[in-house]
């Protein structure tokens, strides 16, 4: 197991130019997220409208390389979806990030959880994360952005 | 080649490999690799004397007893206690700096009384006094740092001015820094202030003594000093321990106990209630036997050795790519060093040192309000024992360059 898999191409290319960086005014709302084990912060804002579709996310903050790209790829994964479908997407990238479910499972049930991750929704770029379950600990910083925006979905008043 | 060289291999951790390479550990600050005779000690302990403490009424109990309070006494000379009583084992040193918070901190201050402590202080002797100013209102007052990473004392008077309690650290986990503890212990008594050292990182890397310190009490934490990790040691003056009330409530630190209520026993088992670790015990009274054996002197002389050549080494190296924070003559530090490496974030350097079997720690250790003094979200930091050597810190700084894919 060499760096090449943790460091892949596209995570390096997100890390170096992050998609969607910046902030949104009132009425997106603004979610800190921290990794207590580094001292990691992301910021999430997010639009959602009455339909339900996030229409715009940017990404504050600052971190290591995993856990930038790893938000950079999120905000451009999620807009435009329904929240439905956010949230689907974002436990199809946990699971995938998850050890414990798969070492538990230990009866086949792993490629169950990854048949989820296909069928219900192509991971495209965020396929290039899988790669970090290699290296636990840096799981949290892949997922920090990730925990941050189902948070910003939670507090967001158009959803209730 | 150093008077301490030989020493590495009485430490098994330091001959694994990973992928055919040796293992480099530069992670002493977080916790220090056991020699041995720390491993020995505790198996034999339980192979042969393994019994309950303080109840047993048969041989191999006393045996245990004696394990027990012999490794209290070893540690007591270790750092020059005037009486072993005055020692008092928990877990580890944040247990002991939470026991203080709340049994001499409850007894003693109230609402407006201040405590002073330094922004280069770990969260273990951050957070039980915030946990107590929640409670009580007390106020925290902070000595700040100088650019160069020393205490700064111009306005120590005013800082103490009326303060009930100085809490600090002797040597920074962080920075490096060793910080004047008899002075501040003396400028604190003068101003009517107890006096508390968190000697974690002190203890293991220099010749150590609570009473030429001049404090009240000084913790400290076993797992940092070549013991097994699940105790730490409190030294504190007889008279304040005795006055204090007790922390945790149950069997070993009673002397009576009625349906009305509880007396307590005497120093020290009055503050350790319950079946205490005796294993780690043995384990740090074998550790202590193991430094005093080298030598503190020659541990300390070998660190600041080592700590120069790694200063010279890194800085000539990569020049102004890396940023050392801490004071800069290796006189007034231990073996810490926490860099920054142009811009690239410490997660990402300590997975390519990890590549080369280097561990460093990466994250802010513990200290977040000295992170925000410094300016810095997170640091990488190499931290050094008596087992490293110049090859060590060659590895880290040949290694460092592969960080460079990062740099934007
Ligand atoms: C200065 C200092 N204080 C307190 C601690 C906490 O030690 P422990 O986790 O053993 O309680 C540490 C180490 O982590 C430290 O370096």
């Amino acid at each position: 197991m060499g760096l090449e898999d943790l460091y892949r191409e596209i995570i390096i290319d997100h890390y170096r130019s992050p998609r969607n960086r910046g902030e949104l005014g009132e009425p997106a709302t603004r979610t800190e997220g921290f990794n207590p084990l580094c001292g990691d912060e992301v910021v999430v804002f997010l639009d959602i409208d009455e339909g339900g579709v996030v229409t715009d996310v940017k990404i504050g903050g600052q971190g290591c390389s995993i856990s930038m790209a790893s938000a950079s790829m999120m905000s451009a994964a999620v807009k435009g979806k329904t929240i439905d479908e956010v949230q689907q997407l974002t436990s199809s990238f946990k699971s995938m990030m998850s050890i414990h479910e798969r070492e538990i499972g230990g009866d086949g049930s792993e490629s169950e959880a990854d048949s989820i991750v296909d069928a219900e929704f192509p991971m495209g770029d965020l396929e290039a994360m899988r790669g970090v379950v290699k290296f636990p600990v840096r799981i949290k910083c892949a997922t920090l952005g990730w925990n941050t925006l189902l948070q910003g979905i939670d507090e967001h008043p158009a959803v209730s | 080649m150093s008077p301490l060289a030989g020493h590495k291999a009485d430490f098994p951790v330091l001959a694994r490999t990973f992928d055919d390479k040796p293992l480099i550990y530069l992670d002493s600050a977080n916790t220090s690799q056991k020699p041995q005779m720390v491993i020995d000690a505790m198996a034999e302990y339980y192979e042969r004397s393994n019994a309950n403490v303080h109840r047993g009424s048969y041989k191999l109990a006393h045996e245990a007893t004696e394990a027990l309070e012999g490794a209290r006494a070893k540690v007591a000379r270790f750092i020059n206690a005037p009486a072993v009583h005055e020692v008092i084992f928990a877990k580890n040193v944040t247990e002991l700096l939470n026991l203080l918070a709340q049994t001499w901190g409850r007894a003693n201050l109230g609402k407006g009384d201040a405590v002073v402590l330094t922004e280069m202080e770990h969260h273990a002797n951050i957070v039980p006094w915030h946990m107590l100013a929640a409670e009580r209102g007390i106020e925290l007052r902070w000595i700040p740092i100088t650019p160069d990473g020393q205490l700064d004392l111009r306005e120590i008077d005013r800082l103490l001015d009326g303060a009930k309690l100085l809490s600090f650290t002797a040597m920074s986990n962080v920075l490096g820094t060793i910080t004047p503890v008899a002075e501040l212990s003396a400028l604190a008594h003068a101003a009517g202030a107890t006096v508390i050292v968190d000697a974690s990182q002190h203890v293991p890397h220099l010749p150590t003594d609570v009473q030429a310190m001049g404090a009240d009490f000084v913790a400290f934490t076993g797992h940092k000093m070549l013991g097994p990790m699940g105790i730490g040691a409190l030294w504190g003056r007889t008279e304040l321990l005795e006055a204090m009330p007790p922390f945790l409530g149950g069997g070993e630190m009673i002397l009576n106990v009625t349906k009305e209520g509880f007396t307590t026993t005497e120093l020290p088992w009055k503050f350790e209630a319950g079946t205490p670790a005796v294993d780690a015990a043995v384990g740090l009274g074998a550790a202590v036997d193991y430094l005093s054996a080298v030598g503190m002197e020659a541990i300390r002389e070998h660190e600041v050795s080592l700590t120069g050549y790694a200063m010279r080494t890194l800085t000539e190296r990569h020049g102004d790519d890396i940023t050392i924070h801490g004071p800069s003559e290796p006189a007034s530090r231990g073996g810490v060093f926490s860099f920054t490496y142009k811009g690239v974030h410490p997660h990402d350097i300590a997975q390519v040192l990890d590549e080369q079997n280097i561990c460093v720690r990466a994250g802010h250790h513990c200290a977040k309000p000295l992170m925000k003094v410094l300016g810095e979200n997170a640091t990488t930091r190499a931290s050094l024992y008596l087992y490293n050597d110049e090859s060590d810190i060659d590895a880290l700084a040949d290694t460092l360059s592969a960080a460079d894919m990062f740099a934007l």
